[in-house]
C-alpha cells in the first residue's frame, strides 16, 4: 500500500508514550537527586510510599504561606479560599477515580482508616451472626483485621478466597465460596506484596450477582493505572494520597451515595453536624457526615496537586513504562542463581518481590542500602500471603513512574553483591 | 561505610555454621523469642545447674545473618556463665550495639561478641542482634510467654 491515511499514523505513533520522558519527570522529584552511603539514591520502595514532586511541595508551601486556615463556616477571607481549594479537590478526586457525584468522595487519613470505616459504618447495621465476609490470602493486614473485629462484634465469619502459585486470585474458588450468606467482599485492586493486578471488574461482578456488597482497596492501584468507579461498579474504594506522590495522612474512601446516606457517623465532632443541642444532634449531609474534626487540609489539597500531577502526563503513558520496566527487571532478576520471585501473576503492576536461597530479605536490605538502594523488606504486612507461600519475609523493589532500567541495573548489582558476601 | 563492619567473617560463618543449633533433650528452661517487625524466631533451651549456671544452651529458629550469629555466638559466650554473669554482659553487649556508655560493666569481656558491635550504626538492626538476648533473659527469669523485640 502506497498511502497510509493519517488515522493510522497516529494509532501506530502511541504519541502519550514517546512523550514520557523519564528523565523530566525525574528532574520533578528533587529528592532523588541525592547520595545515600555514597551512591547515588536509587528508590525502589514505592509500594510503601512515593516520592513527591515539586508541583505538590510547592502547593504545600502555598497553602501554609499564603491562605492557611481552618476550613468550612469561616467568614474570613482566607477561610474561604481554604474552604474553596479544600472542596475543589473533591472535585478533582472524583474526576480521577470517575465517581458520580463528589459527594461520594470522603476525605481521611488512608487506606487503612477508609477500610476501619467501612467495617464500623457499614458493617453492623448490615451483617448478623452466621453472615459471611469473603477476602482472599494476598490481603494487606488492613483488609484482614477490621474484618476479624466486625465478625468479633456481629458474630459474622471470614472467608478467606485463595490464590494460585503465581499469586494470582483463584476465580473459581472465589466463585464457589460466594452464597447468600456473603454480604461483603473485600478486595485489593492490587496485591501490595506481589504485585498482581486483580480482575476487579469480573469479581465485582460476581459479589454483586448474589447480592454482595465489596469493597475494593486501591492504595496501590492509584499511581499506576486507571481507576473508573464507576465503570467497575464496586460499592467502596480506597485511595491513599502518599502512595500517589501526595503528602502522608490524606486518603479518599469513595462510596455509593446511597450506602453514605445509611450509614451512621464514624466519629463525633465538629463539621459533622448540622446542629447540636443536649437533647439531640442533626448530622451533616454526606460526605460531610463522616469528617468530624479539622482535617489534613494543606494534605487533601496536595492530593488535588498530586492527581493533577499524574493525569497531565497519563496513566496510560506512567502504566506503560513501568510494564517497559517490570519486564525488564523481571528478565533480569530471574537470571541471578537462588533467586525464586514470589509473586508472578500474568497481569502485574510493577512491583518485584523475591527471595535469594540462603540469604535473609534483611540482610539483602542492609546491603542494598549500603549500596544507596532503597527496598522493603520483611513480611510487607501481609503475613497471610507470605505464609501461603512457606516463607516468612521477602525482598520487595516496587517501582514507580520515576524509575529507569538503570535503577534495575544497580538492584541486579546490588543483589549480586549480596551473593558475593554471602556466597 | 564499608558493609564488612557488619558482615564480618566470624558473622558470615556463624550464620553459616551456627554453633548449639539444636534441640536440647532435657531442658530446664525455654523461651521464644519474636520479632514482630521481620518475623523472626528463636527459641532457647537452657540446662541449669542447681546454681542456675548454664550447662547446656542450645537455640532454634529462622532469622537474618545477624539474628543467628548473634544466637550462636551468645550460646558460646553464656555457656558455664552464671546469671549474674550473663546479666553483666548482657548489660554491656546492649551498651555497645545500642551505642551507649556502660560504666558499670568497664571490666567485662565481651570477646567475640564484639564482632557484632557494627550493627550500632544501624539502627534498624540492632534488634537483631539482641533478639536472642532477650529470649534468654525471659528464659532464665522464667517468663512464660514469648518475648517480643518491642
Amino acid at each position: 500500500m502506497s498511502t497510509v491515511s493519517a488515522a493510522s499514523i497516529l494509532e501506530t505513533q502511541e504519541p502519550s508514550i514517546r512523550d514520557f520522558d523519564v528523565n523530566r519527570i525525574r528532574r520533578d522529584f528533587p529528592i532523588l537527586h541525592q547520595t545515600v552511603n555514597g551512591k547515588p539514591l536509587v528508590y525502589l520502595d514505592n509500594a510503601a510510599t512515593s516520592q513527591k514532586p515539586q508541583k505538590v511541595l510547592d502547593t504545600l508551601e502555598r497553602v501554609y504561606r499564603e491562605y492557611n486556615s481552618n476550613i468550612h463556616r469561616g467568614v474570613h477571607t482566607l477561610s474561604q479560599t481554604a474552604t474553596t481549594e479544600y472542596e475543589k479537590v473533591r472535585e478533582k478526586v472524583r474526576s480521577f477515580i470517575n465517581a458520580r457525584s463528589e459527594r461520594e468522595i470522603i476525605f481521611l487519613r488512608n487506606t487503612t482508616e477508609a477500610i476501619n470505616l467501612v467495617a464500623k459504618c457499614y458493617g453492623p447495621a448490615n451483617l448478623k451472626a452466621g453472615d459471611e465476609i469473603l477476602i482472599t490470602t494476598m490481603e494487606h493486614h488492613s483488609n484482614i483485621v477490621p474484618w476479624q473485629l466486625l465478625c468479633e462484634q456481629t458474630g459474622a465469619v471470614l472467608k478467606i478466597a485463595p490464590i494460585n502459585d503465581a499469586g494470582e486470585l483463584m476465580l473459581d474458588d472465589y466463585e464457589k465460596l460466594l452464597n447468600e450468606k456473603t454480604k461483603f467482599v473485600s478486595m485489593a485492586h492490587v496485591s501490595n506484596a506481589l504485585g498482581t493486578i486483580n480482575p476487579v471488574r469480573q469479581i465485582v461482578d460476581l459479589a454483586h450477582a448474589c447480592g454482595a456488597k465489596i469493597m475494593l482497596d486501591g492504595a496501590q492501584a492509584a499511581p499506576h493505572l486507571a481507576i473508573n468507579v464507576r465503570d467497575l461498579d464496586c460499592d467502596f474504594y480506597t485511595v491513599t494520597g502518599h502512595k500517589m506522590f501526595a503528602p502522608t495522612g490524606i486518603g479518599i474512601l469513595f462510596g455509593k451515595h446511597d450506602l453514605l446516606e445509611e450509614m451512621p457517623p464514624y466519629q463525633g465532632g465538629g463539621e459533622m453536624i448540622l446542629s447540636v443541642t443536649f437533647e439531640k444532634t442533626v448530622y451533616n449531609k454526606v460526605p460531610h457526615k463522616f469528617e468530624a474534626g479539622t482535617p489534613h487540609i494543606a494534605g487533601a489539597i496536595g492530593l488535588g496537586a498530586a492527581a493533577q500531577y499524574i493525569s497531565a502526563i497519563g496513566l496510560d503513558s506512567i502504566a506503560s513504562h513501568e510494564h517497559d520496566l517490570l519486564a525488564y527487571g523481571t528478565e533480569k532478576l530471574q537470571e541471578i542463581p537462588g533467586l525464586t520471585l514470589i509473586g508472578t501473576a500474568g497481569n502485574k503492576a510493577a512491583i518485584m518481590s523475591f527471595t535469594l536461597e540462603g540469604v535473609h530479605p534483611h540482610d539483602v536490605g542492609t546491603i542494598l542500602d549500603l549500596e544507596g538502594i532503597a527496598v522493603r523488606t520483611g513480611h510487607h504486612c501481609a503475613q497471610p500471603t507470605m505464609e501461603r507461600f512457606g516463607i516468612t519475609a521477602t525482598t520487595r523493589a516496587s517501582l514507580a513512574l520515576y524509575n529507569t532500567k538503570q535503577d534495575i541495573d544497580a538492584l541486579v548489582m546490588g543483589v549480586r553483591k549480596v551473593i558475593e558476601v554471602f556466597g | 561505610m564499608d558493609l564488612r563492619e557488619l558482615y564480618q567473617e566470624l558473622i558470615l560463618d556463624h550464620n553459616r555454621n551456627p554453633r548449639n543449633r539444636r534441640h536440647l533433650e532435657k531442658a530446664s528452661r525455654i523461651a521464644m523469642g519474636y520479632n514482630p517487625l521481620c518475623g523472626d524466631k528463636v527459641t532457647i533451651e537452657l540446662l541449669l545447674d542447681s546454681q542456675g549456671s548454664i550447662l547446656d544452651i542450645a537455640f532454634e529458629g529462622s532469622g537474618c545473618a545477624i539474628s543467628t550469629a548473634s544466637a550462636s555466638l551468645m550460646t558460646e559466650a553464656v555457656k558455664g556463665k552464671t546469671p549474674k554473669q550473663i546479666e553483666a554482659i548482657f548489660e554491656k553487649f546492649h551498651s555497645e550495639v545500642t551505642d551507649q556508655p556502660c560504666p558499670k560493666h568497664q571490666d567485662v569481656e565481651l570477646g567475640k561478641l564484639v564482632a557484632l558491635i557494627g550493627v550500632k550504626k544501624y539502627p534498624a538492626r540492632v534488634k537483631c542482634a539482641t533478639l536472642a538476648w532477650h529470649t534468654l533473659k525471659a528464659a532464665l527469669d522464667q517468663v512464660g510467654e514469648t518475648v517480643t523485640t518491642e
